[in-house]
């Protein structure tokens, strides 16, 4: 369990974290979203203590990460992938950590199987792909048998089926009653795994939330139709609550607040054809486009995010 | 909170209840076994063995060459230059104590600006985020390792570099007053230059700024002081690091210069001075 309490780090004039409050469950993987430079991987360095607060606090199962007796044993860490020396092997770097705390050999033998790194163990790290340095992290991170596993952005450099290997890794580990936070900038890789989300942008708790929850925020139960006669469409469904859009001259309406039940019902009554009447849900992603929208640090010059007929 | 022990975890806990609270193993963040993470650390990194190595070399090389060159002007007859002329075996053996003492201070800030230099520092803390017992070992581990090698180097050159000269004016052995005192002041100088390096990367935080000023506080700033006016020379340049350290294997007492144990003394505060500062950064500073 990690407890954050009006976390908050300045660096000079920038604040980075401002007054960030969030529990984060064992039991579930819990996302950790926002936009670069949002301050998630300030946060997760706070929570091991390699940064101090500004004010505020976060503690790990009841403490400061620095008061535990085994520290590694409370969190383990995935933080930057190079979180090595490029010259030792990985199972010396592991070995290296290891004996802190007193952890056996046969103990990083086994996180290097589970992360599938047997033949590469006694090579130099700096010669590891994007790939291997990560799953050496999450090794490293495995390492003492954590309550917590804290993750920042595991799968960046991942191939498809490292994606997999840490998705199944992580809902493995929230199952096994673990507190499980993952950071990312990208919804879409975390939409299958998380339960929860934490969502910031520029430092600020935008949201917290389940992932149903936030698609329901967003307003995300829109209806497609395409039909022959927009305009008398339009007419026959208007009423309270309905909201409709489309652009001129397209036969495709967005209604908001009917069902497709009886939007079909409506045009059957008065004769009009529908080519398609389907339910646009929105997806996490754009759920999440909107919610942080404002918060994104550096825009493109070229707008590249537009979701249609939805103010932020 | 109860954690669930996975079930790739601990392969010895026995096979008890499974519904009971499975024991976690007893892990425990020890000053010993920082110790032993550090020492594991050291070793497994090619460029120490390079280093400590080359370090070596250059000290029984540069001895025996001194050896040598002093020998044969002698025995040549030749017009001998001021240096040579009070030259004795120890001074000859320890010629290389200059080049050796450099290839020990890099090897030093290696051993903990590497670290920043690399992000393995992010490990480490996370691993041991109290973060002076790092330090503590750090430095301790590679001042032993240090000193144990200049310590050997140190004795090895003056075994070859007496039988070179023996039957010259500067032959001694091992028994004479003060070699034995000199040789081991070498070794210790060597162990504390390696300490002051790894403070030095602890507190700059840099590879090339910790050698740049380790570079320059052990040899540039000597040929600064004679710059200032004498009398003050007099006062400042005993206490230098350099100096200071050089009285520490210095076979004879000379005017202006500290006696051995001052010269330990002194250098020893240099050391402590920097290992504070390199503490008080660890500590304060985020890392």
């Amino acid at each position: 369990m990690i407890e954050a309490h009006q976390l908050t780090k300045r660096y000079g004039e920038k604040t980075a974290v401002d007054r960030l409050d969030f529990v984060v469950q064992p039991g579930a993987v819990t996302g950790f979203l926002g936009p670069n430079g949002a301050g998630k991987s300030t946060t997760m360095r706070m929570i091991v203590g390699l940064d101090a607060p500004t004010s505020g606090a976060v503690s790990v199962n009841g403490r400061r990460y620095a008061q535990h007796s085994a520290p590694l044993q409370e969190v383990g860490a995935l933080l930057e992938a190079k979180s090595i020396h490029p010259g030792r092997s990985a199972f010396n770097h592991l070995m290296a950590q290891a004996y802190t705390h007193g952890i056996a050999r046969r103990r990083v033998s086994e996180v290097i199987e589970l992360t599938g790194l047997q033949s590469v163990a006694n090579k130099r790290a700096g010669a590891f792909s994007l790939g291997m340095g990560q799953r050496l992290g999450i090794a490293a991170a495995l390492l003492a048998d954590p309550s917590t596993v804290m993750l920042d952005e595991p799968v960046n450099g991942l191939d498809p089926e490292g994606v997999r290997w840490i998705r199944n890794l992580l809902t493995g580990l929230a199952a096994e009653g673990r507190t499980v936070f993952v950071s990312s900038h990208l919804m879409s890789e975390m939409a299958l795994v998380v339960d929860h989300l934490i969502i910031v942008g520029r430092g600020r708790l935008l949201a917290d939330t389940t992932v149903a929850d936030l698609i329901r925020q967003a307003g995300g139960d829109s209806v497609k139709v395409i039909t022959a006669d927009p305009a008398r469409l339009r007419a026959v469904l208007a009423g309270s609550g309905v909201e409709i859009s489309g652009r001129p001259h397209s036969k495709e309406l967005l209604v908001t607040g009917m069902s497709l039940r009886s939007i079909g019902l409506a045009a059957a009554q008065h004769g009009i054809a529908l080519f398609e009447l389907s339910a646009k849900t929105i997806s996490l992603e754009e759920a999440f486009m909107d919610l942080t929208r404002d918060a994104v640090e550096y825009h493109s010059s070229t707008t590249g995010i537009q979701a249609p007929g939805r103010a932020a | 909170m109860t954690t669930i022990t996975a079930t790739h975890a601990s392969p010895t806990a026995p096979a008890q209840d499974p519904l009971a609270p499975a024991a976690r193993p007893p892990y425990r963040v020890t000053g010993q076994r920082v110790l032993r993470s550090e020492w594991a650390k050291l070793w497994s990194l090619r460029s120490t063995w390079i280093t400590l190595g080359l370090g070596l070399v250059f000290m029984v090389a540069f001895g025996l060459i001194a050896a040598v060159q002093y020998k044969s002007r002698i025995s040549s007859g030749q017009h001998i230059d001021a240096d040579f002329a009070k030259a004795t075996a120890v001074s000859l053996s320890l010629f290389g104590t200059n080049f050796a003492q450099l290839a020990r201070g890099v090897l030093g800030v290696l051993v903990t600006a590497g670290e920043y230099s690399t992000g393995m520092i992010r490990s480490t803390l996370a691993a041991v985020p109290h973060r002076l017992p790092v330090l503590w070992s750090k430095s301790a581990v590679f001042g032993v390792v240090a000193l144990v090698v200049g310590t050997a180097g140190a004795v090895i050159t003056f075994l070859f570099a007496s039988g070179v000269v023996s039957g010259t004016p500067a032959a001694l052995t091992l028994g004479d007053a003060g070699v034995l005192r000199s040789l081991l002041g070498a070794g210790l100088y060597l162990g504390l230059v390696g300490m002051i390096g790894t403070a030095l990367g602890a507190l700059l935080r840099s590879v090339a700024g910790g050698i740049s000023v380790l570079v320059g506080a052990l040899m540039l700033v000597p040929g600064l002081i004679s710059l200032l006016p004498s009398a003050w020379q007099n006062d400042i340049g005993p206490y230098l690091p350099s100096n200071a350290g050089e009285s520490m294997f210095a076979l004879h007492h000379a005017a202006n210069t500290l006696t051995p144990t001052a010269g330990l003394a002194v250098f020893l505060g240099w050391t402590v001075l920097a290992l504070a500062g390199a503490a008080y950064r660890l500590v304060h500073t985020d890392a």
